[in-house]
């Protein structure tokens, strides 16, 4: 029961990333890698209860919390000044 | 199967359901700014989903307070990364 649920979790990543494929902008394909944070920890989980493993569930926390390093560095690297008139830095 | 097994599978299958649904947003919203809202809010609800589910089957309170950990701080983080995308795409471009 398990693994059906987690191979269909990982159709639907699969489907997500093509997103980083086409998406237009840089923002896009960030988005998209965002994905691993969400729908990868979901499927850990999965596994970690359908093969008793419990330090799936620890790589799952940890995945949680090195997205936003992710994102982080995305918005540094590419770092535009605030243009006039564009709101508060 | 018991009856919490039965509970346990609508509940997984629910949170799929949200995951495809958050999926498919990503795939056909017009913008990124809505692209995001898909992601963060889509998916973490079905993670909640899950987690519940799965805190049914667990063995002991320590695996159900993890697991609703990680769902806490997968909504958090999944907020603070979606804000810093949609602020850095608004530099990138300023709406009107």
């Amino acid at each position: 029961m398990y693994f059906a649920v987690a191979v269909f979790l990982l159709l639907t990543l699969l489907g997500g990333l093509v997103r980083i494929l086409r998406g237009p902008t840089r923002g896009d394909r960030m988005l998209a890698a965002q994905l691993f944070g969400s729908t990868g920890v979901a499927i850990l989980v999965l596994l970690a209860e359908a093969r008793d493993l419990a330090a799936l569930r620890d790589v799952a926390l940890a995945f949680v919390l090195l997205a936003p390093v992710n994102a982080a560095m995305f918005v540094q690297a590419f770092r535009q000044p605030p243009r006039h008139g564009a709101g508060t830095s | 199967m018991s009856p919490l097994d039965w509970v346990t599978l609508a509940l997984l299958v629910a949170g799929c359901g949200f995951f495809l649904a958050g999926t498919v947003g990503i795939l056909r919203f017009p913008d990124l700014l809505t692209r995001l809202h898909a992601l963060t809010k889509a998916d973490n609800l079905g993670l909640g989903l899950l987690v519940v589910g799965l805190s049914l089957q667990a063995e002991s309170l320590a695996v159900v307070i993890k697991l609703v950990l990680v769902w806490l701080l997968a909504m958090v983080v999944g907020s603070c990364s979606a804000y810093l995308v949609a602020r850095h795409a608004l530099r990138e471009a300023p709406e009107r």
